[in-house]
């Protein structure tokens, strides 16, 4: 599973951006216009998705698209 | 109609307050679904459907103890698979177990709190998803005037429903930007089948301290959550509005 890809999806979906803008740089609150509801929506689909748990201290580290697909990677 | 092709959950709507709410909403369009807490009530709960369908109106009834989470979840489930959203959630079920706090037993604290605050939690987080993704949504606490004024023989009641308002006032905080409102209602004393059976010195003594001089009934509290769960209402969150007669002013 390209770990990037389904990230990307779920970001789209959650957020309503174009897919292009979700590039592994892109901040979720700076560049995504996610706000704190959306971060925690978000998470619970990375949490769904990949049947991991994302404990919400991690979460608050979470703050670009390659933080989330690290943090994936790692639990997986 | 100020409600049509909504859909309204109204937990424990097999009688009393609950049901007068779910023959209101479904009066006003709203599709229903009445929700008891277990299968004693089944029978309670399929006649207000009945009374909802011969009214023109859409019900069903689903079972679900409010105190179990899993139970919430899988009712909400069944909810949006079957009639596509959620628009409304009334936090209705509530119990008394009255006694003075000398001799109130932890289990009658436990119980009160479980249903009353607790349930409204468990049925709360299970509708949000679902009310964000849409944007929209209501949600309706029947608080009571006793969580503001407090009663003898009612310290975990009065808990509960002032937690109540705690609970309304965070909740609708956190959801105001995803256009879920979040309100609670304090009823009086309303006319039941509980006051109904009160002594007669019981009563005046009640009415007396009512400026208005008489009980409410259940439609003044129905057409108040009509008003609050349809589009009038938008611009109201996080609000607690009595339906005392003026008793607690």
């Amino acid at each position: 599973m390209n770990v990037f890809e389904t990230v990307k999806n779920i970001v789209v979906a959650e957020l309503g951006v174009d897919p292009e803008e979700v590039t592994l740089e892109a901040s979720f609150i700076d560049d995504l216009g996610a706000d704190s509801l959306d971060i925690v929506e978000v998470v619970m689909a990375f949490e769904e998705e990949f049947d991991i748990e994302i404990p919400d201290e991690d979460a608050e580290d979470i703050e670009t698209v390659q933080d989330a697909v690290d943090y994936i990677e790692n639990a997986l | 109609m100020k409600l049509k092709d909504k859909v309204a959950v109204v937990t424990g709507s097999s009688r009393g307050i609950g049901k007068a709410i779910a023959l209101k909403l479904a009066k006003e369009g709203a599709k229903i679904v009445v929700n008891y807490p277990f299968a004693g009530e089944a029978e309670n709960a399929q006649e207000v459907v009945d009374e909802i369908e011969a009214l023109g109106g859409k019900a069903i009834a689903l079972e679900a103890d409010v105190t179990e989470m899993d139970q919430v979840k899988a009712m909400v489930k069944t909810i949006t698979k079957e009639l596509g959203s959620l628009d409304i959630l009334v936090n209705n079920a509530g119990i008394t177990r009255d006694t003075l706090l000398m001799r109130m037993k932890e289990s009658d604290w436990d119980a009160v709190l479980n249903v009353n605050l607790k349930g409204a939690f468990n049925a709360t987080k299970a509708v949000t998803r679902t009310m964000m993704k849409q944007k929209s949504g209501r949600i309706i606490n029947m608080s009571s005037v006793v969580g503001l004024m407090g009663n003898v023989g009612q310290t975990n009641y009065a808990a509960s429903k002032a937690g109540l308002i705690g609970f309304t006032k965070s909740v609708a905080k956190e959801l105001a930007t995803r256009g879920i409102t979040v309100n609670a209602i304090a009823p009086g004393f309303i006319k039941t089948a509980m006051t109904d059976e009160l002594p007669e010195n019981v009563v005046e003594e009640m009415i007396a301290a009512i400026p208005m001089k008489e009980f409410g009934e259940v439609k003044d509290i129905a057409n108040l959550v009509s008003f609050l769960a349809s589009d009038e209402a938008r611009y109201i969150t996080g609000e607690v509005i009595r339906v005392d007669g003026g008793m607690v002013m």
